[in-house]
Order: C-alpha cells, then sequence, then structure tokens
C-alpha cells in the first residue's frame, strides 16, 4: 500500500482525515523528529497529514489577554516574533534549542511536545508557563494544560483524530520573568541530560507566585510544587535557593543511560532550577 | 642539532608558500565526487543484515523467501565468499570480518547481503532472511576479556610472547616487549616514585563521509571498484585475494575522500560489495548507514593501563615502566604493541620497559585511527609524568625538558635516534605567551608531550609535460589532507615553473605501480619524494630535448629556474629554452616527456609535539571548556603552512573530543547504544577555541628539503594535556577518558568527601 499524504486546509478536516484512516496515521508539521524516524524505517506510515496549509495553526497572535502560537509555527518563526520573545523569553528560548538553524526553520513547539521525549527543550518551559494546549477532533475543542499532553516516553493522551491546533500562553502580569536551562554536554546540536524551567511573577520585589518544572529526570516533565513554594515570598536569597535545588533533587525520578547518571541528574537538576530561577527573577525585575 | 646548513640554507622559490588547493573549488561548490557520488548503469543497492548480538553461534540462514521477492538480484552469506586465504590468518580475519562465518563476534557482524533493484526492495528481502542464533556469553571489557573467567573468542588463539606457551586458548594474542636497562636497579635507585593505573574508552575517526562504494565484477572476471579509500593500491590487493581474482584484473579508482583518519585503511563492505556483484552479474552500490559506520567498520582501541615512573630528587628518571592493555576487537591487533612502542618515546631513559597485551573481545575489529594507540599511552605516561613532578616540587614543563630525548638517545622502541623536534619544542612551550597568560577561577593549564613515528612504504609516481608546458603529475597516495597542493608546489620547485601550471591527480590501480596506502603521515612525505625524483628525470629529458633541439652535447646544457641554457662561450648566441619550448618541440624531438620514480622512501623522520592547553571547570556540572590550546611541532620543512598547520589543528580537535566526550557505550547485552552522532559526541566548531600553532623546522636529514610526516601527531597529547590542565583547575586527577562531566562532577565530589 502505497502511503498517502493530505494537505488539508481546516483542522477539523485535519482531525477527520486522522481518525478516518485505519493504519499508521501521523501528523506531518516541520518532520524533524518524523522525517527522521521514516528514514530510519522505525515507522512505515500509512497517512500523513501535512498541517502547515492550515490557517488557523500557522499564525501568532498576542495580545493582553494571552499568547495563541498555532501548531504549524516554527522555532525560527517565534524566536523573531519580539512581543512574544519579550513576555516569554524562557518559551521561546527553550524552543530555540531544538536542533540546529536548519532545524529551527522546521521544528514546531507542538511536535517537540507530541513527540514525547523526556528532554524535550521546549516542554519544560511551556508548563512553567502554565500553557495549555488547544486539542480539535470532530466533535469539538478542548483545552488542555501542557502537562496534561505527554504521559510517557513516545506517549500522548491524545485519542485517535484529536490533533493539537495551537499552545496558548496565559495574559501575561506585569514583574513576571521565565527561563529555561539545560545541561548537554556539547555548547549546541545536543539533547538535554537534564533541564529545568522557572516562571515567576514578583510584588514588592518578592517572588509572589512560581512554577518550576524538570525535564530529562523522569519519565515525563515533572511539576514541582515544592520547589515553587520554596521561592515563593522570597527575594531569591541564597537559603531560598538552596531549598529550591533540595526540593529539585528530590522531585528527580531519573535513570541512568548513554546520557547521564542518576547520580548526575539529580544533582544537576537543583544547579540548574537555581540558576534558571536567578534568571527568571532577573527578567521580572527583581534586584 | 637539527640545524644542519645543508638544509637552512636552502632557498626556495615556492615551497613554504600558501597557494589555495587545487580541489578547493569543487569541493565547497559540491562538484568533487565522493565515494556514494558515483554511479553505473544497471546498479543495483547492496544492503547487509548484521548481527544483533554481541557474541553468537549462527545456527541457520534461510534465504530462500528474500530470493523468492520480485526485484532481488543476488543474496550472498559466507558461503559465497570461500576461503581462499591459504593459511593467511590475517587475510582469513579480514573475510570472516566482512561476512560472518558460523559466528556472530559482535553487535553489527555482517551476516549476510541483498543486491536489489531499489533500496526499498533490498530492505524488505533483508527482513525476509531468518537467521537462526543460539546466544553465547560476551565480553566487551579489555580487562574483563583477560579474566579466568572469560568468555574465550577463538579457540585458536595462544598467548604468544610468553615462555612457556600456553596450553589454553585464551582472550589475550600477543604480549610484546620494549625497552633496554634494568628497571628494578632504576627503581631502588629512585627517591619517588609514582604509580597509578588508567583507563580509556573505544573511540571513532568520526570521519564524515561514511563508507560508499560501487563494485562492478563482468563476468569475463575483470572488476572495477570505485570506493572511498585512503589506499586503493592495497584495497585491489585485499579484494583480489579474497575473491580469487587476478590482482590486475580488478581496477581500484579512489573517490574524494571525506576523511579517514586511519579507518578507511581497511575494507568493510567492499569485498562483500564484488562478490554481490559477481553473483548478480550487475554493478552494486553499497554505502554504509552512520549506524553501520559506528558499529562495524573500525573504531579505536579501549584501553587500560598501568604506569610506574621513578626519579632522583634533581628529577632524573631513574626507571619507567608500562604494562598497557588494548582491545582489538573480535580479531587479533598490534594496537598494545604500538602502545608499548610510543609510550615512553620522548624521554632519554636508562631503565625502561613497556609491555602491551594484545586483547579481543566482542566489538568491532579496531582499525588504525591516527598515530594509533599513541594517544591513550601518552594519556597514561604524560599524567604521571606531572604527578611525579608534583611530588618532585618541580614544574612538570622542567622536569620533561630535564629528561626529553635528543639526537643519539636510545629510543626506549630500540633505534637511536638522529636530529629530533622534543627538546626544541619543549623550550618553545617555554618561550611561549601562552604559558604567561592569566588565568581566572576555576580554570587550569596543562601542557603534554606526543611521538609517532611517520612511514615511508613504496611509491611510484609520474609526471608528465604537455606540448603547452603545463604539467600533469600522478601520484597514488590518495588526498587527505591538501598533499595535491603541496606535491604540486614540490614539481614547481624542482622545474622552476608557477604552482598554477602543475595539475596533481590521484592515479587509478590502472595508472601506477603500487603505493601504499595513505597512512603513518606518508603522503606528502613520500609521493613528495617521488615527485622530486620524477621531476629530476624530466629535467635530464628535457636537457637532452634542449641539446637535440640545439645539437650540441647535453654536457654543455645545464637547467636553471625553469630553463634549459648552454653553458660556455661558443653556445653564447643560443637563447635558452624555457620548459615550455622544449614541450613544445617534443613531438618532433623523441616525443613526450615525462619522468617516473618507483621507490621506497624509508626514514621518513619520527615526530615530536608539545601541547599547551588552558580549561575552564563548571564546578556545579563538570563541565569543561577548553579556552585556549596551543599546539607546537616538528613539521621538518612545511612544503604549504596553511595544511601542516591543519593537520596540526585537526589532530588537536579530535584529541579534545576524545579527552571529553567521545565514547563507545555498550550495555550489559554487549550492543552499542550510541552508534549516531547525537549520542557519540565530537565536538561541534562552538565547542572548540581557535587552536594556535607553531610550526617548527628541525630538519629530516633523510628527506630532500628535510620534510617529516606531519598528519598523526597531533593527536596525541590533547588527551594528556586536558587531563593535566583539569588537575591544575580542580585539584582532581582524572584516570579515565573521556573526562566527561558526571566524571569530572563524581571525582569533585569525592574530593570534597
Amino acid at each position: 500500500m502505497p502511503m498517502r499524504y493530505e494537505t488539508p486546509s481546516t483542522t477539523r478536516e485535519a482531525a477527520a482525515l486522522l481518525e478516518n484512516e485505519a493504519g499508521a496515521a501521523f501528523v506531518l508539521a516541520g518532520g524533524t523528529d518524523l522525517l527522521v524516524r521514516m528514514k530510519l524505517g522505525h515507522i512505515e506510515p500509512a497517512l500523513l497529514v501535512d498541517i502547515k496549509h492550515i490557517p488557523a495553526m500557522s499564525s501568532i497572535t498576542h495580545s493582553a489577554k494571552g499568547t495563541r502560537i498555532g501548531a504549524a509555527v516554527s522555532g525560527a518563526e517565534l524566536g523573531e516574533h519580539k512581543a512574544v520573545a519579550k513576555a516569554w523569553p524562557g518559551v521561546v528560548e527553550a524552543t530555540n534549542l531544538i536542533g540546529s538553524d536548519q532545524v529551527q526553520s522546521r521544528c514546531t513547539m507542538v511536535g517537540n511536545l507530541c513527540n514525547a521525549s523526556p528532554a524535550a527543550d521546549s516542554v519544560p518551559a511551556m508548563i512553567a508557563a502554565g500553557a495549555k494546549a488547544v486539542v480539535v477532533s470532530r466533535l469539538g475543542r478542548r483545552t488542555v494544560p501542557v502537562e496534561k499532553i505527554v504521559t510517557g516516553p513516545g506517549q500522548t493522551s491524545l485519542n485517535k483524530g484529536e490533533v493539537i491546533e495551537a499552545i496558548v500562553l496565559p495574559a501575561r502580569p506585569s514583574r513576571s520573568g521565565d527561563a529555561y536551562l539545560r545541561f548537554i554536554p556539547r555548547t549546541e546540536m545536543d539533547i538535554a541530560v537534564v533541564s529545568a524551567g522557572v516562571n515567576l511573577t514578583l510584588e514588592r520585589g518578592r517572588v509572589k507566585t512560581a512554577r518550576v518544572v524538570l525535564g530529562a529526570v523522569a519519565p515525563t516533565a515533572v511539576v514541582v510544587p515544592a520547589a515553587a513554594r520554596a521561592i515563593i515570598g522570597s527575594r531569591l536569597d541564597e537559603g531560598a535557593l538552596e531549598k529550591l535545588a533540595a526540593a529539585c533533587s528530590a522531585a528527580c525520578n531519573p535513570i541512568d543511560d548513554k546520557r547521564g547518571t542518576v547520580e548526575y541528574r539529580t544533582k544537576v537538576a537543583g544547579v540548574l532550577a537555581k540558576r534558571a530561577a536567578k534568571i527568571a527573577f532577573q527578567r521580572a525585575g527583581g534586584a | 642539532m637539527g640545524n644542519d646548513p645543508s638544509y637552512t640554507n636552502q632557498k626556495f622559490k615556492v615551497i613554504g608558500s600558501r597557494v589555495k588547493r587545487p580541489d578547493g573549488i569543487d569541493k565547497v561548490t559540491g562538484r568533487a565526487k565522493y565515494g556514494a557520488d558515483h554511479n553505473a548503469p544497471g546498479q543495483l543497492v547492496g544492503l547487509f543484515l548484521r548481527s544483533p548480538h554481541a557474541h553468537a553461534r549462527i545456527k541457520k540462514i534461510s534465504t530462500a523467501r528474500a530470493e523468492k521477492l520480485s526485484g532481488v538480484k543476488a543474496i550472498i552469506t559466507c558461503d559465497d565468499l570461500p576461503d581462499l586465504t591459504n593459511g593467511d590468518t590475517e587475510a582469513r580475519d579480514i573475510l570472516e570480518n566482512c561476512m560472518a562465518r558460523g559466528r556472530a563476534l559482535y553487535d553489527g557482524h555482517a551476516i549476510a547481503a541483498v543486491a536489489a533493484i531499489d533500496e526499498k526492495t533490498a530492505k524488505k528481502a533483508l527482513q525476509l532472511i531468518k537467521v537462526t542464533y543460539e546466544a553465547l556469553p560476551h565480553v566487551t571489557d579489555v580487562d574483563d576479556a583477560l579474566k579466568p573467567d572469560a568468555p574465550v573468542l577463538h579457540d585458536y588463539i595462544y598467548t604468544t610472547g610468553v615462555e612457556p606457551k600456553p596450553k589454553t586458548p585464551s582472550n589475550l594474542c600477543n604480549v610484546s616487549e620494549f625497552g633496554h636497562g634494568d628497571i628494578e636497579a632504576g627503581f631502588a635507585e629512585a627517591d619517588v616514585i609514582v604509580e597509578k593505573s588508567y583507563k580509556t574508552e573505544q573511540v571513532h575517526q568520526g570521519y564524515i563521509e561514511p563508507h560508499a562504494c560501487v563494485a562492478s565484477v563482468s563476468p569475463d572476471g575483470t572488476g572495477e571498484l570505485w570506493v572511498t579509500t585512503q589506499g586503493h593500491f592495497s584495497f585491489r590487493s585485499v579484494c583480489a585475494n579474497l575473491l580469487g581474482m587476478d590482482v590486475a584484473k580488478l581496477k581500484v579508482t579512489a573517490s574524494e575522500i571525506g576523511g579517514g583518519f586511519g579507518g578507511k585503511t581497511h575494507v568493510w563492505t567492499e569485498p562483500v560489495a564484488l562478490a554481490l556483484s559477481r553473483k548478480a552479474n550487475r554493478p552494486v552500490k553499497v554505502v554504509m548507514t552512520r549506524e553501520e559506520v559506528f558499529r562495524a567498520s573500525g573504531p579505536a582501541s579501549s584501553t587500560s593501563i598501568d604506569v610506574k615512573i621513578g626519579a632522583k630528587n634533581d628529577g632524573t628518571i631513574t626507571a619507567a615502566f608500562a604494562a598497557l592493555r588494548y582491545q582489538g576487537g573480535a580479531f587479533p591487533g598490534i594496537w598494545a604493541m604500538l602502545g608499548a612502542m610510543t609510550s615512553f618515546a620522548c624521554y632519554n631513559l636508562a631503565n625502561v620497559k613497556a609491555l602491551g597485551y594484545d586483547v579481543v573481545v566482542n566489538r568491532p575489529k579496531v582499525a588504525a585511527y591516527r598515530a594509533p594507540s599513541a594517544p591513550m599511552a601518552a594519556f597514561a605516561v604524560e599524567s604521571t609524568m606531572d604527578l611525579l613532578a608534583k611530588k618532585l616540587r618541580m614544574k612538570p614543563l622542567d622536569f620533561r625538558i630535564k629528561n626529553a630525548a635528543k639526537e643519539g638517545t636510545r629510543a626506549s622502541y630500540g633505534p637511536v635516534y638522529g636530529p629530533i623536534g622534543i627538546g626544541p619544542t619543549l623550550e618553545a612551550v617555554k618561550k611561549h605567551p601562552h604559558m604567561r597568560a592569566r588565568l581566572k577561577k576555576n580554570q587550569g593549564r596543562g601542557m603534554a608531550c606526543g611521538f609517532w613515528f611517520n612511514f615511508g612504504g613504496q611509491t611510484c609516481t609520474d609526471l608528465n609535460i604537455a606540448t603547452d608546458g603545463s604539467v600533469t603529475l600522478t601520484v597514488g597516495t590518495i588526498d587527505v589532507g591538501g598533499s595535491r597542493a603541496s606535491l604540486s608546489l614540490i614539481a614547481a620547485e624542482e622545474l622552476g615553473i608557477p604552482y598554477e601550471q602543475v595539475r596533481a591527480h590521484i592515479g587509478d590501480t590502472g595508472s601506477l605501480g603500487h603505493n601504499d596506502m595513505t597512512d603513518g603521515s606518508r603522503g606528502t612525505f613520500s609521493s613528495g619524494m617521488a615527485t622530486i625524483f620524477a621531476a629530476r628525470q624530466a629535467v635530464e629529458v628535457m636537457r637532452a630535448r634542449a641539446a637535440t633541439m640545439w645539437d650540441i652535447p647535453v654536457e654543455d646544457v645545464v637547467w636553471e629556474s625553469g630553463q634549459a641554457k648552454a653553458t660556455g662561450k661558443k653556445h653564447r648566441k643560443l637563447k635558452a629554452l624555457s620548459l615550455a619550448d622544449i614541450a613544445a618541440a617534443s613531438p618532433n624531438t623523441g616525443g613526450p616527456i615525462a619522468g617516473h620514480n618507483e621507490s621506497v622512501p624509508d626514514n621518513a623522520g619520527v615526530s615530536f609535539a608539545s601541547h599547551i592547553c588552558d580549561v575552564e571547570v563548571d564546578p556545579e556540572t563538570g563541565a569543561t571548556r577548553v579556552i585556549r590550546y596551543t599546539v607546537i611541532q616538528d613539521a621538518g620543512k612545511a612544503i604549504h603552512p596553511t595544511y601542516v598547520e591543519g593537520q596540526f589543528q585537526g589532530g588537536a580537535a579530535q584529541g579534545i573530543g576524545w579527552a571529553l566526550n567521545e565514547e563507545y557505550i555498550y550495555g550489559d547485552d554487549g550492543r552499542l547504544q550510541n552508534p549516531g552522532f547525537l549520542d557519540y559526541r565530537i565536538p561541534v566548531c562552538s565547542d572548540l577555541p581557535f587552536i594556535d600553532t607553531q610550526i617548527l623546522e628541525i630538519p629530516n636529514p633523510h628527506h630532500p628539503y628535510g620534510v617529516r610526516g606531519v598528519g598523526e601527531t597531533s593527536i596525541v597529547p590533547p588527551l594528556a594535556a586536558i587531563g593535566n590542565a583539569l588537575s591544575n583547575a580542580m585539584g582532581v586527577r582524572m584516570d579515565h577518558v573521556p573526562m566527561s562531566p558526571p566524571r569530572i562532577l563524581k571525582a569533585l565530589a569525592q574530593l570534597d568527601g
């Protein structure tokens, strides 16, 4: 059976194609994961649904109410959007860390999310930001927190016939900042051994709200409420940062593998969370 | 020493200039043809089925279903490659490595191969081949392989080099010993002794171009092979012997090469591609995937090394000992022997002993990697040298200077050195501004020395002069690093013509006599020698032709600045004849003008380097950045300084990758876990600082210009230089390469605890 390739012009149409395909059906956005897997012979799709011809998936809208990033928007396009980069520097930087310059011109946040790697760069930053995914199916649409999408390595909670149309970031209060850091043995072109995203808002110089999320230390990105509590109310003094690091290390459930050891990931998760918190604090205007 | 005026006073016109390489434009525009760029009419796609087991008995291979698949033109197993090696064990090992014979000896070992009309069909055919394996216990670690309970790979390996001869087979192939003096007496004399053990993990050369070839065998018994290789003549002999062909009936054409570094000195898929073509009666193209390159080409050894060095309080080394265990993959090698030979070559030692233990394990057959085996030995010895210097309260540099080998020193591996560069490179380190540059917090500086033999080998070169005066230089050594530019400079120098008038080519095996491979840093040294003598022979021909044109005795003709001149008053009216004049007349004076040389230019001239390295360590993550790096190496004479510097920088870059991140990672199942560039981490551009270079020129007395090989030595010192710098930055001595972030963080934690 030859593979079918479809280019629907609406999200509903895309969802219908995916639902009606009996064989292996895949969404093609940038293809930076999918095409590699196909070339390696790991998958043999019966249907590819190319979403890059769907207007609702191809644009960024940004206002005081929030930010909506279409599922087919490339990393490079996101990086060039000055207003989003100013409001959510951590999310944008994390997305821009995926792959090389060439990959950036193709890759997407939603692709990074749905590939469901525990080491995905954009995911901890999105979760820290409180991002939600707009999930569309024949029956309608629902909005799901990003942390509910990935259920395990290579696994998502999306049902057959469901497709993510966009990522929505909430309205940005003033005095807010976010940051994402990953550890890689090289300087670029690598996959996170461990990573941390921090998003916070200040009030009178103290952390009012915070979200801390770790990557590559468990089967999915890990939200660490104890780490957030460690810095809420503080001016990010050394004591608060040490508690944050300890909470992050305690939340790790990593594996020993070719990219790093349990011991290493557990320790460095705390180090990166501290460093990311400091950057986010500074970006929020903290002293 | 090293300042022989007959060399240093030589005046060159073009040697030493930085001309553009003749292959440059084609390479940057994509016009150059690499291994995978060749295609033949009716060509099939060849693919391999490879073992998923580290060690297994192959009980049955069923190809019947695959053979029935439409589009499949040939399937071969070891049955199609009968053993014609006739007692030549080295050839037999190559044959068994190219295609398993009853046993899979490593993850990735070729089991069968398919030729089909397209890739899709070939892949499908591979899925239809059913192999019944009986898994056997495996061993991948070099130390584990020597344990009494280790699974033994080959029942025919009885350790050689030991007395008495063992009665049972083992994984220890050979023990080699080098050195002189009495180390026991030497250690008894020592005031301070340092003893330490080290491990280094397996690395791959990491050439960007995977192995690729197109093989075409005709029913009349002739064949052609287009291939990316470091030695097409060697590939011809090996393939013809394995396939039972006459050597002269197989023509091998070398493509441009996208990196080799020793890994393309060995055949992997080529004999199988020829066998597929022979069976299918169609040309067959085989291009390895990156995964296949990692699993089934020839990486460098992983090692385990013990070093013991003793010295007097004044810094004089009294004795040095090393035991070096190297795995050669699933087949016997000489890798530990080379490690043992190179380990102490930089030093002048009264009492020295190095033992090399060559071991087999269930990993791919090891191949040469740039100064093969020397970097690991240097890591162990040069790290120990720093430890000993510290104990002696001497500067590591001064300690090395005090003990450096010099002209007349008996090398630890046997010969007595002529003029050599280790002393001068160390003195140059001392004077280098890098040594005085300020270091900041978490930064450290280290240095280390390195040695490599270099090699001459069989060489055959042709130089042909066209009637317009342009010159074709045809050599048989593959150009891996700009040698066509260097050899063209040499031809231009000898003929007295501009560089642009010479065009250098790599001839196929039908156009020249046998040339050894481009290995042992020999390309520019040996083909350069042959080019000099071929050009001088052509000059003699041109003198004779000028004499004919003038109708005067040849004794009255001299060659100066690219012209024939008649000497003596009676010929004063004769106007000098240029090379172009003589070439234009050649159809009527005796035909084409050419020069040839066939030779074995020995004494390639040993090569030494000293490297300086600054690192910065992030103490919270263990990440290391190399922030400054300087290579100082003896080139004898730099024909083309830019490409000499390129060799210095390339070796250092590979050494930095090896030192910090590169390693083969095997699971408990004996399977390679990181056969790709994502998780086998060679450095990317932004990982490296600009690598500064300083060329020293201590002439090699066995070359007319003083040239030494320069290609390999630069990879020898970096592992140790970085280890020493890390130690100075953080106070931790890393004894396990790669010195990756998890290992460094662990060492730092142990330091705190």
